[in-house]
């Protein structure tokens, strides 16, 4: 009987996570059109969550779009197809690979940050005295970092695609050999607005699971060190998860709205 | 002022305030004590609304707080102001940040306003020139100190301390206490503490609730608390343990 209990357990928890979030992205909401967020802590969580982000951004970008062209080429070459290396580069990093890796390494840097940080003010009984200072934890916490990373991960799925595609095109035309002209031609030729806009609105999404999931792990963490351990590890394993399964379903529903 | 009415607060299985009721009027202040463990901080939270009871009422005022949202608390707890056990200072402001946290996000107040009244009760406190400093870079007594000055300059009616003297030396416990004696005095509150330190309790409180198995077992002036015959609370009160009954 235990693993019919265990599985129901977890079922539960599944179910009353999903409830906790919705709770707080409605909170969120409310907030949003009730209370003026402070300008110099979205400044800060901006910095903290957009600004530090972007070196494991930018290298994970250049390293995935050279590999992506390199894997590429070799399969296009034996079908003489080299110059449609970098459109399929282009194609991927602006509405799949892009938006999906900024996602992940987002949610390991920044969901790990908020739900520690937060965690330990629920821990060290920070929220309680927020509370009690007439200050709801949403506005004060919440808010500016669902806001910050809103704003901010549009802007570093952008500088991924861009640094994606211009190392592809280092790799592609310097190291490889392949035509310049062609390639750029090509990739201009088969990257759509739609793509673009297709990894513009995946990426929103995936920063509102970030901000939600950590934000959510780190004020519902359970009490000490370990509990705070236990919150981050969840928040980075729920917001990575989330994007992966969110991505498939989102590209099939985008897909057909978008051509 | 503050009214609570047959209290119940269970976790999971285990009960830790079983019908708890009594009454605190404007200005008094009252000591609750009882055993590590025995629901005094439960307590203290319910008053405040950062805990929800399972049955039973929080009058604050005449108004039942036992049910209300988070939002609708906000405007309760501007009456309160709480001193945490470990001070709870905001790690990532100063203490001027901290202290003046509650004017700062009120709107009403101008930041040369601000920093006036900050100053005023770090000089009230004992500690004046710390503005700069960060909470990591402060002694566990001069915490408790920027906490206290922090629960207090929004001018509430009722001051709440959850254990003040725990863990502090015992001059720096004595400081305390007499600064908990002068909040009092000077700015007419209530003050209701939190402790089992009886050498605090016994200067602090003009009362004190005896919290044991879940329920209020004593209410009274506190020389007579001090004077009982009553085998359990002279126990308690001397620290007279019986080892059949030590739980930890």
């Amino acid at each position: 009987m235990q693993p019919v209990a265990d599985i129901g357990n977890f079922a539960l928890r599944m179910v009353a996570d999903l409830g906790g979030f919705a709770l707080l992205a409605g909170e969120v909401l409310r907030s949003l059109v009730s209370v003026r967020p402070s300008l110099r802590d979205l400044i800060y969580q901006l910095y903290s969550i957009g600004v530090k982000s972007q070196s494991v951004v930018l290298i994970t970008g250049a390293f995935t779009g050279m590999v992506l062209c390199a894997q590429a080429f070799f399969q296009f070459q034996k079908v003489k197809m080299e110059t449609g290396t970098l459109a399929l580069v282009g194609v991927s990093m602006s509405s799949e690979l892009g938006p999906v890796l900024t996602g992940l390494m987002v949610a390991g840097r920044v969901g790990a940050a908020m739900a520690a940080e937060l965690g330990t003010m629920r821990v060290t009984e920070q929220v309680d005295a927020l509370r009690t200072l007439a200050t709801h934890p949403v506005d004060y916490l919440v808010v500016p970092r669902f806001l910050a990373t809103l704003i901010a991960m549009p802007l570093l799925t952008i500088e991924a695609i861009a640094v994606g595609i211009g190392s592809a095109y280092v790799v592609g035309v310097h190291f490889l050999g392949i035509d310049a002209a062609y390639s750029w031609a090509h990739m201009l030729k088969y990257v759509g607005k739609s793509d673009i806009a297709m990894g513009m609105f995946k990426t929103l999404c995936f920063g509102m699971i970030i901000a939600l999931v950590g934000c959510y792990k780190g004020l519902n963490c359970r009490e000490g060190a370990e509990g705070v351990g236990h919150a981050t590890t969840e928040a980075v394993v729920t917001a990575s998860i989330s994007i992966l399964m969110s991505n498939f379903f989102l590209t099939l529903a985008l897909r057909g709205l978008l051509e | 002022m503050i009214e609570v009415r047959d209290l119940k607060r269970s976790f999971g299985t285990h009960c830790v305030l079983d019908g708890v009721s009594f009454r605190i009027d404007a200005g008094e202040a009252v000591v609750i004590m009882g055993r590590s463990g025995g629901g005094k901080s439960v307590l203290l939270k319910h008053l405040v609304g950062l805990l929800s009871p399972d049955a039973g009422e929080v009058l604050v005022d005449g108004r039942n707080i036992a049910n209300l949202g988070e939002r609708q608390m906000l405007e309760v707890r501007s009456k309160f102001g709480v001193l945490f056990q470990g001070a709870a200072l905001f790690d990532s402001l100063t203490v001027a940040e901290n202290v003046g946290f509650a004017l700062s996000r009120s709107g009403k107040c101008t930041p040369a306003e601000v920093a006036n009244r900050v100053a005023e009760m770090l000089d009230m406190v004992e500690l004046p020139g710390i503005q700069d400093k960060k909470p990591a870079e402060l002694s566990g007594g001069m915490r408790k100190r920027v906490g206290l000055a922090r629960a207090i300059v929004h001018r509430p009616a009722i001051v709440l301390y959850d254990e003040p003297t725990t863990g502090l030396d015992p001059v720096v416990s004595d400081s305390i206490d007499q600064l908990i004696l002068r909040v009092c005095e000077q700015m007419k509150v209530t003050s209701i503490v939190v402790t089992h330190d009886m050498r605090s309790a016994r200067r602090i409180g003009k009362r004190i609730l005896y919290l044991r198995d879940r329920r209020i077992y004593l209410d009274a002036p506190t020389e007579a608390v001090f004077a009982s015959t009553d085998p359990v609370v002279h126990r308690f009160v001397n620290g007279i343990s019986i080892p059949k009954e030590i739980t930890f």
